[in-house]
């Protein structure tokens, strides 16, 4: 690994690291100004570190972030920005939930055909988003928020109307048939740690292999780079568009899993609410590398698993979401300031490197 | 050769219609008008007679004025060239700060302070997007998870164990606003005498399109708020300021072409700190009626999304604020009819089609088939669902207005003209 290589990669971090400080800061000032100890606070908080309970935990809920991360960072890539995991996500619960049970299988396949039929089910709700931006040129942005909206609609809808089955036994809890036993993801650790959490890894690992290994994660990076340059080059930027996209809800289909064939078993509203869209803090966070998701995904998880731990000293938890948005905010600002640094260090270079050759040919 | 030669033969003018070559304003008043004679007509026929009761009316508007304060939030931050993402949040905050001090000061302390804090907001987002060049739509996610965050936290800090409080709700406000209605038109009081309500009469007697007018007239000008006034009189003014001043000029330069405005001596950044910090307001504003107004406290998840669909209704009103107010209207319509009547709901179906039906003859008439076909289809699907559905699932009414901005977006993209360069990365200096 080259001298620049490396520097670049501890600028990237320690940015990251600063930008996590930063946030428990200002986070330290609110707990202060709302009359309570952040010293106790921290100290509560990263003591829980070393409970076994909230170390699985903090595994278990960092499964869904690390695939909803991954799902967002691969079209970040190219600057292709889908806000719409959460979308997708629902669609594919659904989806799953209700296709899942209907279907005979032993073991091992049912779970696998779930999971395909999960990212089938991601992939084709992204497809819209993707058809409107390639034929319609609608901006990505806006159409994946106006679709997660939509899902959220209709998802509900369809299980009111058609799919959802009265529990006997507890009869204000309405979900949809239960999935019979064999569709259900194992758990590592018994109710502790899901399954779900190696399928993550392995995300991840896809992931990296696909962007930084195959040719067309060299062409998703360089139109993302620099867009003109890649369609001169031969790249089709309207297929890289659609094969992104694709990718992308085929991930996020995925993402609702870990709760649906881990832990709940059928699909019931509110079920793995927000992981989609908490995949994007975390991308942006781990700077859209599979290293950076496994460490912010970990964090994130870590906060939201001690962040019980919390309320026992009478401080409310919610303060973990200040911090997570304060951690966001920080990032993308330290890495706006860091590059600007950057570009004006290497223009000065440049500028000193032509004034001595001018002097030399002056000479 | 000479370049004269190289252009292209003037195209001869399109032999227009009557309609076509009318006054805009005329046009569109007959426009309203016929679409005012289908609704009336299957009012008659429906029998839904909510459908333009001046109770629907003066439901729609005060269901669509959050809307409308958050499209123009939008409008404020896009025609400077900054995406906003953030309206979500920032309403978010402006309902947590209204109920706030509504509790403890009244009202109008609760939208005045709702207001600053949204001016506070906006200036983050000012100095992410602008300072350090942020991506536009990263700072407003940012924004958006802090405001959930914060507002939570400090519910719990400030109302749980109060009366009438709670960790997810305010104690209710001190003095809410006294609805007033217009003398002698809809039956208000002059001193202690209640005028006839002459509006209200007419209405009552069930014209075809007279009651309808009546009715409509009478929900503009019975149950009246000031903060409702305020907040329609700001499309107008908005209006005027973007197309009649120094200032619109510059925003709009600012959201168009940063540079050719700095090469003019346009200040762009502090244009941009300007209209964030007037986009946070208006968005705070709409947060704030709905727990100052609409109701008197402030619940979490109040805001329900009515930030996207402000979103929304810029994209949909074409960045304009008359047509940010009448897709505002759009999208309130059926959340307010559906409050009143389910009935009434179901009659929208038959407007649909019979609105379909005509869009579907002006296709065929200029002999494009499929999209003629695609329409008359739907019109008849509409149809078929009146009479079979007896009412429609409240979730499908919720997501109606994405999915009508989709339709919009995808279909009349020719029409929509967004800010140039709304959302892109701009730094002073660069690119001259």
């Amino acid at each position: 690994m080259n001298k620049q290589k490396l520097q670049r990669m501890a600028v990237t971090s320690a940015s990251s690291i600063l930008a996590v400080f930063v946030a428990l800061a200002i986070c330290a000032v609110i707990l202060l100004i709302t009359g309570k100890d952040p010293i106790k606070a921290y100290s509560t908080l990263f003591g829980a570190i070393t409970e076994r309970n909230v170390q699985l935990d903090t595994l278990n809920r960092a499964t869904p972030l690390f695939i909803s991360a991954a799902a967002v960072a691969i079209g970040f890539k190219m600057n292709l920005f889908n806000i719409g995991v959460e979308g997708q996500m629902r669609v594919a619960l659904l989806t799953t939930a209700v296709v899942g049970a209907a279907v005979k299988l032993p073991a091992p396949l049912h779970v696998l055909f779930c999971l395909v039929v999960a990212m089938a089910a991601g992939a084709a709700w992204s497809s819209i988003a993707a058809w409107l931006k390639v034929k319609r040129g609608v901006n990505e942005v806006i159409s994946t928020i106006m679709l997660n909206f939509i899902a959220l609609g209709v998802v509900a809808w369809a299980f009111d109307e058609f799919f959802r089955v009265e529990s006997e036994t507890e009869s204000l809890l309405v979900k949809t048939k239960t999935l019979p036993e064999s569709a259900w993801m194992p758990d590592i650790v018994d109710r502790r740690l899901n399954g779900m959490f190696i399928v993550a890894l392995l995300v991840l690992l896809f992931f990296w292999i696909l962007v930084w290994k195959t040719k067309f994660g060299f062409r998703l990076r360089a139109s993302g780079a620099n867009g003109g340059a890649a369609r001169v080059t031969g790249v089709n930027p309207k297929r890289m568009i659609v094969i992104a996209m694709l990718i992308s809800g085929a991930l996020a289909g995925l993402v609702g899993m870990r709760s649906l064939l881990g832990d709940v078993h059928a699909y019931q509203n509110g079920l793995a609410e927000q992981q989609g869209f908490n995949g994007i803090a975390v991308a942006l966070l781990g700077r859209n590398h599979p290293v950076g998701i496994l460490f912010s995904g970990l964090l994130f998880g870590f906060l939201s698993a001690a962040s019980g731990q919390l309320q026992l000293e009478d401080i409310p938890k919610e303060i973990v979401t200040i911090m997570q948005g304060i951690i966001v905010f920080a990032v993308v600002i330290i890495n706006g300031a860091v590059k600007r640094y950057d570009e004006q260090r290497i223009q000065r270079k440049a500028a000193a490197e032509l004034e001595r050759q001018h002097e030399v040919v002056a000479a | 050769m000479s370049t004269v030669e190289l252009l292209p033969a003037p195209a001869p003018a399109p032999r227009q219609s009557v309609f076509q070559r009318m006054p805009r304003h005329r046009r569109a008043m007959l426009l309203s008008l016929g679409a005012l004679l289908i609704v009336s007509v299957v009012r008659v026929f429906t029998e839904a007679d909510d459908l333009t009761s001046s109770g629907t009316v003066s439901a729609t508007i005060r269901v669509s004025t959050p809307i409308l304060l958050a499209g123009l939030a939008g409008l404020w931050a896009e025609r400077a060239g900054v995406v906003n993402i953030g309206i979500e949040g920032m309403m978010i905050v402006g309902s947590w700060l209204g109920g706030w001090a509504a509790w403890h000061w009244g009202s109008w302390a609760g939208i005045g302070i709702a207001m600053l804090g949204g001016v506070l907001v906006g200036l983050i987002h000012a100095v992410a997007t602008v300072r350090f060049n942020v991506d536009h739509v990263v700072s407003g996610i940012a924004i958006n998870i802090l405001a959930a965050g914060t507002t939570e936290y400090l519910s719990i800090i400030a109302f749980k164990g109060q009366e009438g409080g709670g960790e997810s709700q305010s104690p209710p406000g001190k003095k809410g606003f006294g609805s007033f209605d217009m003398p002698f038109l809809t039956g208000g009081n002059i001193g202690s005498w209640k005028t006839p309500d002459i509006l209200g009469w007419i209405e009552n007697k069930g014209i075809v399109l007279i009651s309808d007018m009546a009715g409509i007239a009478k929900g503009f000008l019975s149950d009246l708020y000031l903060p409702t006034i305020l907040a329609l009189s700001l499309v107008p003014f908005t209006a005027w300021l973007l197309w009649r001043t120094r200032f619109g000029l510059r925003m709009r330069s600012s959201g168009e072409s940063p540079q050719a405005g700095e090469s003019l001596g346009v200040n762009i950044a502090r244009v941009r700190y300007q209209a964030l910090a007037v986009s946070g307001a208006l968005a705070a504003f709409g947060g704030a009626y709905l727990s100052c107004v609409l109701t008197n406290t402030y619940r979490q998840g109040q805001t329900g999304g009515r930030g996207f669909i402000g979103l929304a209704t810029t994209i949909f009103g074409n960045w304009t604020p008359f047509g940010v107010l009448r897709g505002a209207v759009l999208f309130g319509f059926p959340e307010a009819l559906r409050l009143r009547s389910d009935d009434a709901v179901m009659a929208l179906f038959w407007v649909g089609a019979i609105l379909l039906a005509i869009l579907s003859v002006r296709f065929f008439m200029k002999a494009r088939v499929v999209p003629g076909v695609v329409s008359l289809g739907v019109a008849a699907l509409c149809v078929y669902t009146y009479n079979v559905v007896d009412a429609v699932p409240q979730n499908l009414v919720a997501a109606t207005p994405y999915a009508l901005t989709l339709i919009v977006l995808g279909a009349a993209r020719q029409q929509l003209r967004p800010p140039a360069h709304a959302g892109m990365p701009w730094r002073p200096g660069e690119n001259h």
